[in-house]
């Protein structure tokens, strides 16, 4: 099945990303790159995470925002009209809430399609999953998804261009490691698919 | 314009710490004192990845507590070097006797402030409480909204404190600021601001030509030495206008010592302070195409305290709604800047009605649907005298 792409135009209101993970997993990191991705690409972006004390395990919640214009507010994300989730083992309540009408959900999952729709019970949604997993631990030798979601959302929602993100990534991470993220984020890229 | 912009800065994706942390390298420190645990926060840590990578030549000088960093700081300084330190809540609170010491010795040391939450109970979250403590100290102190002003301020800080021999606080919001990523044009080219704040001859500690400073002053000379610090702070309000002009003249970027937004046929103006200037302008815009009739100011400059520019704010104003993050216990209107406003006011007979309200404490969410809920509730005058603490659970 042919990828739909350009999901969702950006408006000039900014587009308001809430991702969910658990601590140790990146989504903060992630959040940052889209931001900085999208201000490479001549955007405005802000990137924040929940703010509270860190513990590995716990459920992280970060936020982005991208506009084609200056972002004026420092209020927190109430209404995202993305989610992205990490971890599929949050409660769906946690990431639903909030979630605009009409908007979308990227999740790391290996479940199909009607298991994914049961669970998530919100026919107005679009639902986007990729296997971040299952690439993490093909080309990281571990289970850290945070940048194969990154390379997965910018297909779904183009905020940045891949090429940006990979610069991102690789301002973030050693060299080391940063090559193998770049190739996570361009699998996920590909392989990202949307249900509905 | 464009092609000169673009042939000097690189537009980088920073958080605020990160701004103040190319701000202290483009304004070229000598000397960075820094108790490098919590609360400090990674301004630091990205300044000693500039001394590693050679982008930056000083000397970082880890000390065992923020009493010890503003004194590295104080002696320092003393001794001639363009001296740097950051803090944050209770580093701040730490370091306070030695704030004095710092202003009263007229040493010209720029400190970045990730403002706060103090303890009990232990916060670690955002608000004004701990820098609102510091404003008897005679510090110059400026209260930024975005990285990029963050960034400019550092360097404006230099220019100011190096002319009129008072140290130089520049804050934003902890958090919402100092954890935030957003655009920031930093410079491209090595020494952008060697002329905006050129190396000065000024009288320092030399064994080979020896003075003191920091003396015993007995009570012939006390006063009058503390008067010159009055002085001082009075020359540092033209400074802090010229040191804004001549930064936009030469790069671009300007912020005046207090920003309108439009003020210009409002009914209400929300007059505050630091990031959640942000929120308000976007809540004002909501308004505005709503058909109300409001406006909002923030103060830039805290201190010294931009009378001209207020007292020009407050004639246009028809009533104003003050926002702080912070309180003075036991004052019935308790808000910081609400109580220099109004004592501003009735020195200069200005009699404009002024709301208070405390928002954002131990950053208590504050949205657009609240500014907007303060501003009907402003407007429609029935508020009370004293101090509202906007949200609180009785």
């Amino acid at each position: 099945m042919p990828l739909r792409t350009i999901i969702r135009p950006i408006l000039h209101t900014s587009f308001e990303l809430r991702w969910h993970g658990r601590g140790g997993q990146g989504a903060v990191t992630a959040a940052i790159i889209v931001a900085e991705a999208a201000i490479f690409d001549e955007k405005y972006a802000q990137a924040f995470p929940e703010f509270g004390a860190e513990r590995r395990g716990a459920p992280v919640k970060a936020y982005t925002r991208v506009s084609e214009q200056q972002i004026l507010t420092r209020s927190p994300i109430i209404a995202p009209d993305m989610v992205v989730v990490l971890d599929t083992s949050i409660d769906e309540k946690i990431y639903l809430d909030g979630l605009k009408v009409g908007g979308t959900i990227l999740i790391n999952s290996s479940k199909g399609k009607s298991e994914l729709k049961e669970k998530i019970e919100r026919e107005d949604v679009m639902i986007a999953k990729v296997d971040a997993t299952h690439i993490a631990m093909d080309e990281l030798g571990a289970a850290i998804v945070n940048t194969a979601m990154v390379g997965a959302l910018i297909k779904v929602t183009p905020l940045a261009k891949l090429d940006s993100v990979s610069e991102a990534i690789r301002e973030n991470f050693k060299p080391k490691i940063a090559e193998a993220n770049v190739k996570a984020a361009g699998r996920a890229y590909n392989e990202v698919e949307v249900l509905n | 314009m464009e092609t000169i912009a673009k042939s000097i800065w690189k537009r980088l994706p920073l958080s605020s710490n990160y701004a103040v942390a190319y701000a202290a390298r483009d304004s070229d420190v000598d000397e960075i004192a820094a108790y490098p645990i919590t609360p400090q926060t990674t301004v630091v840590e990205k300044l000693s990845e500039f001394i590693a990578n050679g982008e930056l030549l000083a000397e970082m000088v880890h000390v065992e507590s923020e009493h010890s960093a503003m004194s590295a700081s104080i002696g320092a300084s003393a001794a001639g070097a363009r001296a740097f330190t950051a803090t944050s809540s209770q580093g701040l609170e730490l370091m306070h006797e030695l704030l004095h010491i710092a202003s009263g010795m007229r040493l010209p040391i720029v400190m970045s402030v990730a403002a706060r939450a103090l303890s009990a109970p232990l916060s670690i979250w955002g608000d004004y409480s701990d820098v609102m403590n510091t404003r008897d100290t005679s510090w110059i102190t400026i209260i930024a909204s975005s990285a990029q002003e963050v960034y400019d301020s550092i360097v404006q800080a230099y220019r100011i404190a190096e002319s009129v021999m008072l140290p130089v606080m520049v804050a934003y919001d902890g958090f919402m600021m100092s954890h935030t990523y957003e655009p920031v044009f930093v410079s491209e080219k090595a020494g952008l601001f060697r002329d905006y704040i050129p190396r000065k001859g000024r009288v320092v500690l030399d064994t080979k030509k020896p003075v003191t400073m920091g003396a015993v002053a007995n009570p012939d000379w006390y006063y009058e030495t503390k008067y010159q610090q009055v002085k001082a702070m009075s020359d540092a309000y033209g400074l802090s206008v010229e040191a804004d002009q001549t930064f936009s003249k030469l790069y671009g970027r300007g912020y005046g010592l207090v920003e309108e937004y439009n003020v210009d046929n409002s009914e209400l103006v929300i007059l505050t302070y630091g990031g959640i200037f942000g929120t308000v302008k976007q809540a004002v815009d909501e308004m505005r195409e709503q058909g109300i009739p409001v406006g909002a100011a923030r103060v830039r400059l805290f201190r010294p305290f931009p009378l001209n520019e207020l007292r020009s704010l407050l004639l246009k104003s028809k009533a104003v709604a003050v926002l702080d993050r912070s309180f003075s216990n036991g004052l019935p209107v308790s808000g910081p800047l609400a109580v220099e406003l109004k004592s501003m006011m009735n020195s200069y007979n200005i009699n404009v009605p002024v709301y208070s309200y405390i928002v954002g404490l131990g950053q208590r969410t504050v949205t657009e649907a609240d500014i907007s809920k303060i501003a009907s509730q402003a407007l429609s005058s029935k508020v009370s005298n004293e101090s509202i603490y906007w949200g609180v659970r009785e």
